[in-house]
């Protein structure tokens, strides 16, 4: 448009008309878009045929005989899990104990005492533990537990776990920990409040949802472990009370059973796969109607 | 009854840096006093010396002598007893999220093991009625929790958990700044009747509220006390031109 | 001048003190009118100090444990090192029975099968992270997260159970006659196909490492600023053109990162993969061919390793995968924080 009274600063308007988006652009956007959409199904299939396949398999299995009954010998039908249920309770049980403490402790020492160099290293450090490969710390448990006591047992499943979770529940821990103004903390020692009493009673109690959920996370994880118990546990076919032996877990009950030549097992497998997951699943979800029923209003 | 305040040649230091100069103050007992002067000036800084929150802070370091009644503050007092004589109320109100109403105020005295039940009933009762609180509150006790009040009602909140501990020196780092006037207003009250039980020290940028609640005040400037003084001389005829400057809003 | 806006005070102070105060006045401490204090008794500094060290000890423990792990791993398979020295490394015998003990054969089948695992994974992960951060209706982001998500809290006993009875007969039944026939002509798809064998585990072990590499690469794509993603649209682009170039441009280094992070969980995985793998120590140029990973060894041996040089042999393996995996990771690690640089991330474990 030249220039006129009416608009002067039309001079600065070329004469040139932009072309529409070419045909191939737009094509290009509209497959790419299609493209993601198919990889959004591809990955959730797996999810779904798992889950499908594990209670289709798996439910006509559970029943009260198996959740009761221990194996029975190779080619009689029937028997259960129930020593392999009840061993990974007692396993998680004592990688808990150890593990949780240490895991918490650790998390407050990197974020009330650990912003500094000595901190940094134990981060660093936790953050290398997180990535080492479960079998190994198998391997590390069993020249820790059981070359000393010769023989398997479930401390030294539940020593390998919790070499697991204590790198995991130290972070989370630090981090809701973090998440505390440190106004609060002020006001604690504003009141005379000692150090430890603060940072137990004050900073920790305001960040316990945060590192319950640490924790559940921390157990679900390990929960569902099985090569670090390989050599620790080991496995067992009976129900074990003694500490000086080997003790079934479920995981290593559905490994060996998978592995196996026989369709009885292959069937109760699934089922404990099934049981597996519902455990982990229904001990998260209690913890966390646990932590939110303890819970103020308006907190 | 409350005591009196004495600093003597207070420096104080983030790391390398100095914030306060050779600071000299008596605070006198059962009165209130209050720190003015732009930001930055160091009164806050010079009032966290007084309960030894400065220290808090990593690399932070404090030379001079501050003696709160005969108890001297730097000199063989752990820190944690020095508090329980001394009530802080920061600025933004911070009452503990997770307790009650009633656990934030017995707070100071369950935390540090005092476990009597009824004694407790008795002191959180006594505290929230001195802060002006008790009626708005006493039917929620134990169910509502601290953060679930207003501002106005958490700052008053701080102040009664403050007193729970029977302190004898009141320390305010600002305490209003953060409120609506009606708020400013109850708590400015408050702090006037407080003054008979507890020596008040109160932190201000707002000059108005030196002038309605102090009976001294201390003009603070680049980390240096320039002038103390009864608030009535400070705002009507200060000794110094540059508090005559501040006061009469040349610089802020 | 005064201040005339200001307020009269409305008390009578008295002149302050300027001078140290004599005894007696009211400075002092008045004991007697002072109601008995609740607080009483002097506050020791021992649990306080003894807090400390406790807390400080147990970051010590953290920092032990990674000397536990190495020095068991070291001084397990010390025996195995003086036997062989670097060419355990290099060689493909693995025959207990006769007591000779090559390593290659793990080597090579822990980075094939990972390797696989990458190739199929990347560009999936890349799409699902994509649609989630850039092309997903905002309703539907948190149920397609959470989803992902859950794919990673499934045990991995679980998914070798699912990959033995459900992914091997598919492979065996229709992917690998259909590349066979397709592709037969690449040595890459030839022989029988058995179904168990390398591009089971590398399917498997894909699947295990979406959810990582996916979430890792949302975290990095979240992170690019808004307005580079506005500034590619002002000049018109397309959507594909601007998160191609505004987006995933410069979230490169994080993509990167979060690639060789599912590369070290890859290494490590265990169990799906030796669910799989058809366990048999060989080299081959196959696909469909059985293969061994050094986890699948480690798993399957371990317990029945009879004589000192076996075992040492083993720990040898553990001590090299461990190693491999935690440069890995440290590298991934890097990656991922030069781009995000300290924002708080969701700890992936």
């Amino acid at each position: 448009m030249p220039a006129t009274n009416s608009n002067p600063a039309a001079v600065l308007i070329p004469e040139v008309s932009v072309p529409p988006i070419s045909l191939r652009r737009r094509v290009t956007d509209h497959v790419m878009t299609a493209v993601s959409v198919l990889t959004v199904a591809l990955v959730l299939l797996p999810l779904f045929a798992i889950f499908a396949y594990l209670v289709y398999k798996g439910i006509g299995s559970i029943n009260l005989a198996f959740l009761t009954q221990t194996p029975k010998p190779v080619g009689e039908p029937g028997g259960g899990m129930a020593n392999a249920i009840v061993g990974s309770m007692v396993i998680l049980g004592i990688a808990s104990l150890l593990g949780v403490p240490l895991g918490i402790g650790a998390g407050i020492f990197l974020s009330e005492y650990g912003r500094n160099r000595y901190g940094d290293i134990v981060r660093f450090v936790s953050d290398v533990l997180n990535g080492v490969p479960s079998i190994v710390i198998g391997i590390v448990a069993y020249g820790l537990v059981v070359m000393r006591q010769k023989h398997f047992s479930a401390l030294a499943g539940g020593v390998a776990l919790a070499i697991m979770m204590i790198p995991t529940i130290a972070r989370t821990t630090e981090q809701m920990l973090l998440l505390v103004p440190q106004a609060i903390r002020e006001a604690a020692y504003g009141l005379g409040v000692s150090r430890w009493r603060t940072t137990l009673s004050i900073t920790l109690r305001t960040a316990t949802s945060g590192v319950i959920t640490g924790v559940m996370l921390a157990f679900a994880r390990v929960a569902g472990e099985t090569a670090p118990l390989l050599f620790t546990a080991f496995g067992n076919q009976f129900w074990n009370w003694k500490t000086d032996q080997p003790t079934a877990a479920l995981s290593l009950q559905i490994f060996s059973y998978a592995i196996s030549p026989f369709d009885e097992w292959h069937r109760q497998a699934w089922a404990g796969a099934l049981v597996l997951i519902i455990l982990i699943v229904g001990a998260v979800a209690a913890v966390r109607i646990a932590v939110r029923h303890g819970t103020l209003a308006g907190a | 009854m409350g005591v009196g305040i004495t600093v003597e040649h207070l420096n104080a230091f983030y790391a390398k840096t100095q914030a306060l100069f050779d600071v000299n103050i008596i605070v006198a007992a059962n009165h209130a006093t209050a720190l003015i002067g732009p930001s930055g000036c160091g009164k806050s800084t010079f009032i966290r010396c007084l309960n030894r929150m400065h220290e808090t802070i990593p690399e932070a370091r404090v030379e001079g002598s501050v003696r709160i009644g005969d108890l001297s503050v730097y000199n063989g007092t752990s820190a944690t007893q020095l508090r329980r004589r001394v009530g802080m109320v920061f600025q933004k109100p911070n009452p503990f999220p997770t307790m009650s109403i009633y656990d934030n105020v017995a707070a100071g005295l369950k935390l540090n093991g005092f476990r009597n039940r009824k004694q407790l009933d008795e002191v959180v009762h006594k505290s929230l009625q001195a802060s002006a609180l008790w009626d708005e509150v006493k039917d929620h006790l134990h169910k509502k929790s601290g953060a679930s009040l207003s501002g106005g009602q958490q700052q008053r909140l701080c102040i009664a958990r403050a007193l729970a501990v029977q302190p004898e020196v009141l320390l305010m780092d600002e305490p209003c700044s953060a409120l609506d006037p009606i708020s400013t207003g109850k708590i400015e009250e408050l702090i006037f009747q407080l003054k008979e039980q507890y020596t008040i020290v109160i932190v201000t940028h707002n000059m108005q509220q030196a002038a309605r609640v102090a009976e001294f005040t201390g003009f603070f400037l680049l980390g240096k006390m320039i002038e103390f003084d009864k608030t009535e001389k400070i705002f009507t005829n200060p000794s110094d031109k540059r508090t005559e400057d501040y006061v009469t809003g040349r610089f802020g | 001048m005064s201040n005339q806006a200001l307020p009269r005070p409305r008390f009578n102070a008295p002149e302050p003190e300027h001078g140290p105060p004599e005894h007696g006045t009211k400075a002092a401490l008045k004991i007697e009118t002072r109601a008995t204090p609740l607080l009483d008794g002097k506050v020791s500094e021992v649990p306080d100090v003894a807090f400390g060290w406790a807390m400080r000890l147990c970051g010590v423990a953290v920092v032990a444990l990674l000397g536990l792990i190495v020095y068991q791993l070291v001084v397990g398979s010390t025996l195995s090192w003086h036997a062989f020295g670097w060419k355990f490394f290099g060689q493909s015998d693995w025959n207990p029975v006769e007591d000779q003990y090559g390593a290659l054969p793990f080597i090579f089948g822990t980075l094939v099968s990972s390797l696989l695992a990458l190739v199929i994974a990347v560009p999936l992960s890349l799409g699902v992270a994509v649609f989630i951060t850039e092309m997903c209706p905002i309703r539907l982001r948190g149920i397609l997260s959470f989803t992902t998500e859950l794919l990673a809290a499934i045990p991995s006993v679980v998914y070798g159970l699912w990959a033995i009875f459900v992914l091997v007969p598919v492979i065996r039944e229709y992917v690998e006659p259909f590349l066979a026939k397709t592709l037969g002509w690449t040595t890459l798809f030839s022989g029988p196909p058995y179904g168990i064998g390398m591009l089971a585990a590398g399917v498997i072990l894909a699947i295990m490492i979406i959810p990582i590499i996916s979430s890792i690469t949302r975290e990095v794509l979240t992170v690019v600023p808004q307005h580079q993603r506005e500034a590619v649209l002002a000049l018109g682009a397309t959507r594909w053109e601007m998160i191609r170039m505004g987006v995933l441009r410069n979230a490169r280094a994080g993509i990167v990162g979060a690639i060789i992070l599912g590369l070290g969980r890859a290494l490590g995985e265990t169990m799906a993969v030796t669910m799989v793998i058809g366990n048999r120590p060989e080299i081959a140029k196959s696909l469909f061919a059985p293969g061994y990973t050094m986890a699948s060894v480690l798993a399957n041996e371990f317990t029945e390793a009879t004589g000192n040089l076996y075992l040492s042999a083993l720990i040898e393996i553990g001590l090299a995968l461990f190693l491999v995996t935690i440069v890995v990771n440290a590298l991934a690690r890097l990656m991922v924080w030069s781009v995000t640089r300290g924002q708080p991330a969701r700890s992936i474990a």
